[in-house]
């Protein structure tokens, strides 16, 4: 059963109540601690490591809910969650991972997702990433695979505001053609945290479209790094939006890519690192609000 | 009342306000008027305290509050509209509104400040402060602001800049909506500085003329004429 401190950590990540979803399953410190498959969508462990595999069938509607929490310190590992999304499905993934870490080990979680999806499917995607309590190692490093078949799309929503001293995330994507991914992702780090992001896509089938749209903040003694490369191979569409705001001492480094391989390969990118304009925080203390007040309605606006 | 006292403002060593001494009282109704580059926003940003004069005082109601920060002089009754909007990724027309009333408003609420200026709520309550945002919209929305914050002494900074459609009666009735609270507008339009009680005129960061609206408009129109036919004022 899931007791009432888990709820709380829990809620964080899927801001409801789970075992509402239609197929759910709830992994804490190293296990899986409830599931529940339905008709069309199934959820197996895996044989030979950790990890589940989703199967979702033809035409499925619905949501599936897999979060993960640490609450005890020192909890380190590595998990596997495979995806088969088949054709005409329509879903709402919730994943996402909630570290509480009072103690002095690092609790690390590697969420590894690989997902297929199949012809014309729509997939949902949000991931909520989070740390909790005193301890100084709180780690995700999370790695997410989409190969998008025809006509299928993806949106997939990453947040991650504070608390997590470490992260290092991984997205890889191919598309085929007509497909369509929407990437967006929102950063708070402050402190001594670091987060590293890394995306790359490859638009390979005609008409396929990728937009990803990054908006962090870096506070204090914090570092960020973004990377991504996108690669048109056919007449495609890619878009790379990326701002970052400064706080404090924080370093940001942004490293841009976009490869054309097709004459008809339209790629854009823009990014912008900066701190708060001075004529924002003005205007809102003219309103009344002091700089500090006015420094969190700006921050807040940004990632909302 | 509001008081200036020898304020002066130079940068790089540059003048850009001298000496400028000057007594709006409460309830008064002053346009200041001049070139381009004459420091109108100069002296308009030090009344406010978003620029830090070299030298002088300010004087709100008695109080020195020279070097009181921007936000206690916004909770002391001055409120200002710029001349340029200030853009804001992510916040909506609605948050800056709950800002500056400094509570969350009901879409009525919000109806009523942007219906002043001559805006539809409903199609820009949600709307982002952003580059999406047309020049004329952005500055009554600015304009809203200033109403919705509310406040003893207002200070607006070229009201009728980028809003040429907007018929001016509905801006001086916006002003006209102010009764008896103090403003100072920065104003090159004739009609806008027609609703003043007294006229200062700012000349290469100095009071070059400061009087009664009737008499400061005709020596305005004389001195332009004369600039027209190429003699001195
Ligand atoms: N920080 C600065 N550094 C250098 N020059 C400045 C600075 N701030 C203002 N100035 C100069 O001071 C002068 C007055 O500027 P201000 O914006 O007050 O003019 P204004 O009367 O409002 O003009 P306009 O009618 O064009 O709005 C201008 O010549 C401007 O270039
Ligand atoms: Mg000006």
């Amino acid at each position: 059963m899931i007791k009432d401190i888990d709820k709380g950590l829990l809620s964080l990540i899927t801001d409801y109540h789970s075992q509402d979803a239609e197929a759910f399953n709830i992994r804490k410190d190293g296990e899986s601690i409830d599931r529940r498959s339905s008709k069309k969508i199934t959820i197996s462990p895996k044989a030979k490591k950790n990890g589940i595999d989703i199967r979702i069938k033809k035409g499925t509607k619905g949501q599936v809910h897999i979060p993960v929490i640490l609450t005890k310190s020192g909890v380190e590992e590595s998990v596997y969650n495979d995806f088969y999304i088949q054709a005409g499905a329509d879903v709402v993934i919730v994943a996402g991972c909630g570290i509480h870490n009072d103690g002095d080990k690092t609790s690390r979680h590697d969420g590894i997702h690989t997902f297929y999806v199949g012809k014309g499917a729509k997939v949902k995607y949000i991931e909520k990433h989070l740390g909790k309590g005193t301890g100084a190692g709180k780690v995700l490093n999370p790695v997410t695979r989409v190969y998008l078949r025809e006509g299928a799309s993806m949106e997939m929503e990453t947040t991650q505001l504070g608390g997590v001293t470490y992260s290092k995330r991984d997205t890889m994507a191919k598309l085929d053609a007509g497909a369509t991914l929407v990437i967006k992702e929102k950063i708070l780090t402050e402190g001594e945290e670091i987060a590293k992001t890394k995306f790359d896509v490859v638009l390979r089938g005609e008409g396929a479209s990728v937009e990803v749209i990054s908006r962090s903040v870096a506070k204090d003694e914090s570092y960020q790094a973004f990377d991504s490369l996108v690669v048109g191979e056919s007449e495609c569409f890619g878009h790379v939006e990326c701002d970052a705001i400064l706080i404090g001492n924080a370093v940001v480094d942004s490293s841009p890519r976009i490869k054309a391989r097709n004459v008809d390969a339209t790629l854009v990118h823009e990014a912008a690192i900066g701190k708060i304009a001075g004529e924002q925080l003005t205007k809102l203390m003219t309103l009344g609000l002091n700089e500090s007040e006015a420094e969190d309605l700006i921050i807040k606006g940004f990632l909302s | 009342m509001l008081r200036l006292s020898n304020v002066s403002y130079t940068v790089d060593g540059k003048d850009i306000l001298s000496s400028i001494d000057l007594t709006i009282e409460a309830g008064e109704s002053v346009v200041i008027t001049g070139h381009n580059g004459s420091g109108k926003s100069t002296l308009i940003k030090i009344i406010m305290g978003i620029i830090t004069p070299t030298s002088g005082n300010i004087y709100l109601n008695g109080e020195d509050i020279t070097d009181l920060p921007i936000y206690e002089r916004a909770k002391r009754g001055l409120t200002i509209a710029f001349q340029q909007p200030v853009k804001f990724k992510g916040l909506t027309v609605k948050n800056l509104i709950d800002t500056a009333t400094s509570h969350s408003n009901n879409v009525s609420d919000v109806c009523d400040y942007l219906s002043k200026v001559g805006l539809c709520a409903k199609n820009y309550i949600d709307r982002e402060l952003d580059d999406t945002l047309s020049g004329g919209e952005l500055k009554r929305i600015e304009i809203a602001m200033a109403m919705a914050k509310g406040g003893e002494v207002y200070l607006f900074d070229e009201p009728e800049a980028g809003i040429d459609l907007w018929s001016f009666e509905e801006l001086t009735s916006v002003f006209d909506a102010l009764g008896d609270k103090t403003r100072v507008i920065v104003s090159h339009q004739e009609k806008v500085i027609a609703t003043a009680d007294r006229i200062v005129v700012l000349s290469q960061g100095k009071v070059d003329r400061v009087g009664e609206t009737s008499e400061i408009m005709k020596s305005l129109y004389v001195s332009r004429t004369c600039a027209r036919l190429g003699g001195d004022k």
